[in-house]
């Protein structure tokens, strides 16, 4: 099966400064693809390639095997796009405002009222039907313009900056409408600054610097491949003067030890752990806990950009 | 197409009719304009008639139902500034842009929601002044010379809101669109000027060609406008900050490009450029057969009478007699310099007229200069074979220089014009513009001007002996 998103080569340049320059990598149907990079990487330019409101200069992409530079307006029929600014009309009341995106996405008309009164319902603006969107709070707002994107139930979403401006509760919301979409087979692409989110969320991590894809793969394998071996501790209930080094295979290395603690790396935990437990309850050693400890996105992503 | 573009104009529409800083003076100049313009016609009939003056209060009225259709057509510039560059100021634009709508539909439904309630507005308004003229003193004007002031109305309004389309595709920002709104404000001003002069003087039928010339540009502007609304140019704008640095790197980049040695200049520039540019000199050579042909046409329907003629013609013994007095210095004198001076001060002009005028106004010198010479030859006829030689020796010499580098100056200069009108695919308006000054500068510097000098010379000082030499013959 091909992938529902693909890019090679993808390049765009405005004047003499290339914005996006052979960007190369794939997103399954249902996936969750996340977008990091700082200020002025090509992430927007980027997805607006994709949305097909931009022309690559160099190189392609296919949404669902559809060209975005040759089959645009079928593209744009199965993309949905929240954009970095909610951009809504404020003298217009919700139900009208999803009306006219409706009837540009040629949906009928007791259809795109229903969707509409369904996804308000989810977002718990049902009630603020009546009030004009300029009344609306900047949360209120960005849910308005996310309900816009998934008006006409797309294949592929775009979502630049979900959450900012939002309460938790809200983002929370957000977070929850994305992790439902993705189990319903949507496929996101997600760019966001919030690396919480991205980690949580996304099955891919893309990371953008100058354009340039400098990092592609799943949380897990940016953070094996960037940070090394995960850090295991095994935490003692009561101090031990036994020594950790016969207690341990040949798999696992020492990072720090004393007597209450010791950290390692091992590239098989699966046999080293189970191995030092067994070693530990035979010397009489009581364990507190036996953790890997936790390594953030945060420092993946500064790793790469800096 | 249409469903779409409708959809855009209904809501804009709604959205426009919401604005209360729109519709108050839209309803005041619809309602209460024209009772006040009404009271006004009458006042002014009442004291003109009073001095036996008739034809005041047919002119006048024309002129009123102008004024009264156009005030409320002038909001429409303001509209389209707003839904044009103000949805791009507000972000509201991209939702937009990533539907399927085409760049036409959204392009046409845009134009259309600034054009109707405005164009509504002023059909009302004239309405209304026209029920109360007729109310009050039973007048009714021409109905063909008020069709002429609807349609005309009509076209200034198409031409105000295309041409705020073009202005908003150079900004980012409605206070920028407004400062740059001056560029269709002003000729407009002007346009109307020229009309109330033209229907008090009550010559209709120049409302006509008034009416063709602004569905020319309407033309021009709208095509403008579609290939400057898309979605590219759209967004990659980020910002209208004039980068003088970048703007003469670009220029210095086409005018150099690979480099300037008379090698390369002539064997490859020169040639490249005269088959990049065989449209606009094949227009241009067009223009000027046809104003001789023109110039030819007119004297020939139109003969000078003889007596004029006659004095042109010579005696030959009195030419002998002032060719031995004055030493052969019967001709008057001439010196290259003023002639090359004239000539270059003509063309460059004009280029720079045409900068302003699509290109059309480059055009003008050779079309008015092969007239006049059509005329004059086409009357030569009448004055013999010994006419025809004088024209030849005085003409011929320098002109088989100056004429083909006048034809390559107009040629470069209308491109030059109409260079911001149809910008190829990936290149902005902006861009091409400069490359086709780039292109004119480097034809005019390296091959119209030595020309021109050579042909200023050769007017200077061959061809006076040579129109001599035939003349003692």
């Amino acid at each position: 099966m091909p992938p529902l998103i693909e890019t090679a080569g993808l390049t765009k340049q405005f004047d003499t400064l290339i914005a996006v320059n052979d960007l190369t990598f794939t997103v399954a149907e249902g996936e969750v693809l996340a977008l990091l990079g700082p200020n002025g990487a090509g992430k927007t330019t980027t997805v607006r390639m994709l949305s097909s409101i931009l022309k690559p200069t160099r190189g392609y992409a296919r949404i669902a095997s559809h060209d975005v530079a040759r089959e645009p307006r079928l593209v744009r029929h199965l993309i949905g796009h929240l954009t970095e600014f909610p951009g809504l009309y404020l003298r217009m009341r919700p139900l009208d405002y999803l009306d006219f995106f409706g009837e540009l996405q040629h949906l009928p008309q007791a259809e795109r009222r229903a969707r509409a009164e369904e996804l308000m319902q989810h977002f718990e603006l049902w009630d603020a039907r009546d009030r004009r969107l300029g009344n609306f709070s900047k949360g209120m707002r960005q849910k308005m313009a996310l309900i816009r994107a998934m008006l006409h139930n797309p294949r592929v979403l775009f979502l630049d900056e979900p959450t900012s401006a939002m309460d938790p509760h809200s983002a929370k919301q957000v977070r929850d409408a994305i992790a439902g979409l993705r189990g319903r087979g949507h496929t996101i692409v997600l760019c966001t600054h919030n690396l919480y989110e991205a980690e949580s969320l996304a099955d891919h991590i893309a990371v953008i610097r100058k354009g340039q894809l400098i990092a592609f793969g799943s949380p897990t394998q940016l953070k094996l491949d960037l940070l090394g071996l995960p850090l295991w501790e095994v935490r003692l209930a009561r101090p031990s003067a036994h020594a950790w080094q016969p207690m341990l295979n040949e798999h696992a290395h020492i990072h720090s030890s004393d007597a209450w603690s010791l950290r390692y790396h091992t590239e098989h935990p699966e046999i080293t752990n189970p191995l030092l437990l067994r070693e530990l309850a035979a010397h009489g050693v009581d364990v507190l806990r036996l953790t890997e400890l936790p390594r953030s996105l945060e420092e993946v992503y500064l790793k790469l950009v800096q | 197409m249409l469903h779409d573009a409708l959809i855009i104009t209904r809501r804009e529409i709604r959205d426009t009719l919401r604005d209360w800083r729109i519709i108050a003076p839209i309803l005041i100049l619809t309602l209460i304009f024209p009772w006040l313009m009404n009271v006004t016609t009458q006042f002014a009939i009442n004291f003109v008639e009073e001095y036996q003056a008739t034809i005041i209060p047919l002119r006048l009225v024309p002129f009123a139902v102008m004024v009264v259709g156009f005030f409320p057509i002038s909001f429409s510039l303001i509209i389209a500034l707003e839904t044009f560059v103000g949805e791009k100021e507000r972000s509201s634009l991209e939702p937009l842009l990533d539907t399927p709508i085409s760049d036409e539909s959204l392009y046409l439904g845009k134009l259309l929601a600034s054009m109707l309630p405005p164009l509504f507005a002023s059909y009302l308004g004239v309405a209304v002044y026209l029920v109360g003229l007729y109310v009050s003193i039973q007048f009714v004007p021409e109905w063909i010379v008020i069709l002429q002031i609807i349609l005309t109305t009509t076209m200034e309004a198409l031409v105000m809101v295309s041409a705020a389309v073009v202005v908003s595709s150079h900004t980012t920002s409605v206070r920028a669109a407004n400062l740059l709104a001056s560029f269709v404000i002003i000729p407009m001003a002007l346009l109307l000027q020229a009309e109330s002069i033209f229907v008090f003087w009550g010559q209709y039928n120049v409302i006509w060609l008034i009416l063709l010339a602004l569905l020319m540009a309407d033309v021009l502007l709208m095509r403008t406008g579609i290939r400057t609304f898309n979605r590219e140019e759209i967004l990659a704008r980020e910002v209208d900050e004039l980068n003088l640095g970048m703007t003469l790197r670009l220029f210095r980049r086409y005018f150099v490009g690979a480099g300037l040695t008379p090698r390369r200049i002539y064997g490859e520039d020169v040639p490249r450029l005269l088959r990049e540019n065989r449209l606009p000199l094949a227009t241009t050579i067009l223009v000027v057969v046809a104003a001789l042909l023109g110039g030819l046409t007119i004297a020939w329907v139109y003969p000078l009478p003889a007596e004029l003629t006659q004095s042109f013609q010579i005696d030959p013994d009195y030419f002998q007699h002032q060719l031995q007095s004055t030493g052969g210095e019967v001709l008057p004198r001439v010196e290259t310099l003023p002639i090359f001076i004239y000539n270059t001060r003509s063309l460059i002009g004009f280029a720079l007229l045409g900068l302003f005028s699509f290109g059309s106004l480059a055009v003008l010198p050779m079309v008015s200069t092969m007239g006049v010479l059509g005329f004059l030859l086409g009357q030569m006829r009448l004055l013999g074979a010994q006419a025809g030689w004088f024209a030849a020796a005085a003409l011929v010499p320098h002109g088989i220089i100056e004429l083909p580098a006048a034809i390559l100056a107009t040629a470069f200069a209308l491109r030059a014009g109409a260079s911001i009108i149809s910008p190829p695919p990936g290149v902005t308006a902006g861009e091409n513009l400069l490359h086709a000054l780039a292109d004119w500068l480097k034809m005019t510097l390296f091959v119209v001007l030595p020309a021109l000098l050579l042909a200023a010379f050769i007017e200077a000082t061959i061809s006076p002996q040579i129109v001599l030499w035939v003349l003692r013959r």
